[in-house]
């Protein structure tokens, strides 16, 4: 094969189409969730009191987990015979619910242990973010009357933003890259319902033993990290000069 | 060892008592079972070191990459009688299987010359063999002087030994006259039907004799066992999912793979009318009676789903079955053995995975290495391991024709050595021997998790398949 043929192939290879949306897909989903849930948590911590210090702890328990392991831990969880979530799914009326199995279900799961292992690091950084903003800008605000939902929208969240850019920067990076979590719970499958850029290399390179399709799928996967990053680095830098009215 | 214990057993190799005589022999002398098997052992060792000069390569050290299995175990509890034959060493590193294969891929593509010798499945040689990473190991098989003239080469079953050897020419027939070893068979497995007896009866059905009788007789056994499905098969989107059951009845209903045209150009086959059928059958078997989780099941969930009693019965490798028939499994003892021919003609043709030895090319002292591979693959140690061990199922007809061996698994496996030898003549590799076998098996694979799913009518699936494949044969120069 010519140099650069695997990266033409591309082109009009369907399987290369249907591996960049599936990581998108994932890689977004799983950013938003995240953050959404990240962000809802911290700011039901951000007061300190000794309750919120031991829930922030021990809600850090899950990011302990090896991803490997808590695929796993759900694999277990999600089996139809013995599975606690398959027994819960059964009692909410949903019968023969096949979890990792179905097509039509597969991206759940593994969002779902993709959610449970990294909303404690998104929760962990915005708490943080949250805990350092001055004060002042509140105080005022409060005694100006401003309901607390404008707070949240005109002072806490621009400038928590920083943070934000920040933590969703280092899970989209992370998340883009998936491997473990798919692999362990389904091997990109059913069919090629969750075909990422590590899978597909991972099958190509060990399994068949195309080292350069690997290898090109892997650069691509480097691209599209450099371009994102690039992107999230110049917007945070942005919003950094605007937080502190440098702009 | 005392004179007339040591005499006995001498008698015995030399083939001048029966193993009725022996046990006798020995029982009279007050010696066990297990101290007479360890006797045999060791002068059966030393009867190979009779005719040839086993220490040639004495002192030397050579490296293996193992697989976590019961052969690997068998060869280990042996080690140290190769140690005292040869006087060599050997070091090895033992990897589970999830991860075995992808350190024999990095070992082999960096060129390392680490690991003198490595385990396999002939499906690999056919990247390792062109690739220039593996030896032909006929010119070691051929040579008098680096090989024990008692090695005896045609005792491995006919069809076990070519599916180890191709000649490199995609579509190229295996162990044609100028095929190359690329591997030597160590222990194999047939794809049949291991069952849960107790199930079967409870649930009033016969032991399944064509594809459509197993259809049926999985639906039933699922009806009439609460808690329970009827057919494990594996369902990973991996090519692990097609070369078991999938494959032997898919074979035996006489579908191919690929077709090679005469100018030896290869073409889809698997959306032919008759395929488009088999899977139909196929797809439905596991929609009505497979376990809910299938597309997530490798070996090991059919396997440990039958020994948990999840399952009525399987399709797949014989020695999943035997495995499940011991040990702390809770069917232990319940379950019994069928060879099975999707065609109902009664004569299976069973897919077969070889676990094989290979060695590598970048070995620095190939012919050490092979006086392990010979070792290692011979009469002696696959008597050993088959009497002693678990090394189910021997690749050599005389470890097939031992009566020790048969007695014990005759008594504590139903079926099994029935299962074996109707089976054994028409096992071998079903598959068309090609470069791109991973890539299109689990392809292959991932349709047919679509098609479970629903997601694609099977005619359709198979039509878009073949169309892939093709486009892939043509990509590669195949097609």
């Amino acid at each position: 094969m010519n140099w650069g043929e695997n990266y033409v192939n591309f082109l009009s290879d369907p399987d290369f189409w249907n591996t960049l949306q599936v990581s998108l897909v994932y890689a977004g989903l799983t950013v938003v969730l995240e953050l959404l849930l990240g962000l809802g948590m911290a700011l039901l911590l951000v007061r300190r009191t000794r309750l919120n210090n031991f829930i922030s702890v021990m809600l850090l328990m899950p990011l302990m987990t090896a991803p490997a392991l808590a695929a796993l831990m759900f694999k277990l969880m999600t089996n139809p015979n013995f599975g606690i979530l398959s027994y819960f799914m059964q009692v909410l009326g949903f019968e023969n619910f096949r979890w990792g199995s179905d097509p039509s279900t597969a991206l759940l799961t593994v969002l779902m242990v993709d959610i449970w292992v990294y909303t404690p690091f998104m929760m962990i950084l915005l708490l943080a973010g949250l805990r350092s903003l001055p004060t002042q800008p509140f105080e005022a605000a409060a005694l100006d009357g401003v309901p607390r939902w404008q707070q949240f929208w005109r002072i806490t969240l621009p400038m928590l933003m920083p943070y934000v850019l920040t933590a969703s920067l280092f899970r989209l990076l992370d998340s883009i890259q998936q491997f473990d979590i798919i692999y362990a719970l389904t091997q990109g499958g059913p069919g090629d319902t969750l075909m990422v850029f590590q899978v597909e290399a991972y099958l190509n390179f060990f399994q068949s033993t195309n080292i350069g399709r690997s290898t090109a799928l892997l650069i691509i996967l480097w691209a599209i990290t450099f371009v994102l990053s690039n992107l999230f680095i110049k917007n945070w830098l942005r919003l950094r000069e605007r937080a502190r009215g440098e702009i | 060892m005392h004179e007339k214990e040591k005499s006995l057993v001498d008698a015995f190799v030399r083939g001048q008592m029966d193993r009725r005589e022996l046990i006798r022999g020995l029982g009279a002398l007050g010696v066990t079972a297990t101290g007479g098997s360890a006797l045999l052992n060791m002068a059966m060792t030393q009867a190979i070191a009779a005719d040839f000069d086993w220490m040639q390569h004495s002192g030397k050290s050579i490296k293996l990459l193992l697989n976590k299995h019961p052969y690997t175990d068998a060869m280990l509890a042996n080690l140290d009688n190769f140690k005292q034959l040869t006087g060599m060493d050997v070091s090895y590193d033992i990897f589970p299987e999830d991860v075995y294969f992808d350190k024999v891929t990095a070992a082999l593509s960096s060129r390392s010359s680490e690991y003198d010798a490595f385990m396999t499945g002939a499906y690999m040689t056919w990247t390792y063999g062109p690739a220039g990473w593996v030896v032909d190991h006929n010119e070691w098989i051929m040579d008098s002087h680096k090989t024990n003239p008692a090695y005896n080469w045609t005792d491995m079953l006919e069809g076990v030994r070519k599916s180890c050897a191709w000649n490199g020419r995609p579509g190229g027939e295996l162990g044609s006259d100028d095929a190359m070893q690329w591997c030597i068979p160590w222990g194999y497995e047939q794809n049949n039907l291991s069952y849960n007896a107790g199930m079967l009866d409870k649930a009033g059905v016969d032991v399944p004799t064509s594809l459509d009788e197993l259809l049926e007789a999985a639906a039933k056994a699922q009806s009439g066992n609460e808690g329970i499905y009827g057919i494990g098969v594996r369902g990973s989107r991996s090519w692990a999912t097609i070369h078991p059951g999938f494959l032997s009845a898919y074979a035996n209903l006489g579908e191919i793979d690929l077709n090679i045209s005469s100018d030896g150009k290869l073409s889809a086959a698997m959306n032919t009318d008759g395929s488009k059928a088999f899977h139909a059958k196929w797809v439905k078997m596991i929609q009505d009676s497979g376990a809910a989780d299938w597309s997530s099941h490798t070996w090991y969930q059919v396997g440990t789903d039958l020994g948990a009693g999840k399952s009525a019965m399987i399709y797949d490798a014989d020695i999943l079955g035997y495995f499940m028939n011991g040990g702390d499994n809770a069917m232990a003892g319940q379950l019994a053995y069928a060879p099975f021919a999707a065609s109902g003609n009664g004569t299976p043709t069973p897919n077969i995975w070889i676990w094989s030895l290979a060695m590598s090319k970048f070995s620095k002292d190939l012919d050490a290495t092979w006086n392990f591979m010979q070792w290692a693959s011979g009469t002696e140690h696959g008597l050993f391991g088959a009497r002693q061990m678990d090394f189910v199922n021997p690749v050599r007809q005389s470890v097939w024709d031992d009566p020790m061996f048969r007695d014990r698994i005759a008594k504590n496996y139903p079926g099994y050595v029935d299962m074996h030898d109707v089976s054994a003549p028409g096992a071998a590799i079903k598959f068309t021997a090609q470069p791109l076998f991973f890539d299109l098996t689990t392809e292959w694979a991932a349709t047919l998790q679509k098609m479970v799913a629903k997601e694609v009518p099977i005619a359709e699936g198979l039509d878009q398949l073949a169309d892939s494949v093709d486009r892939q044969l043509k990509d590669a120069g195949l097609g």
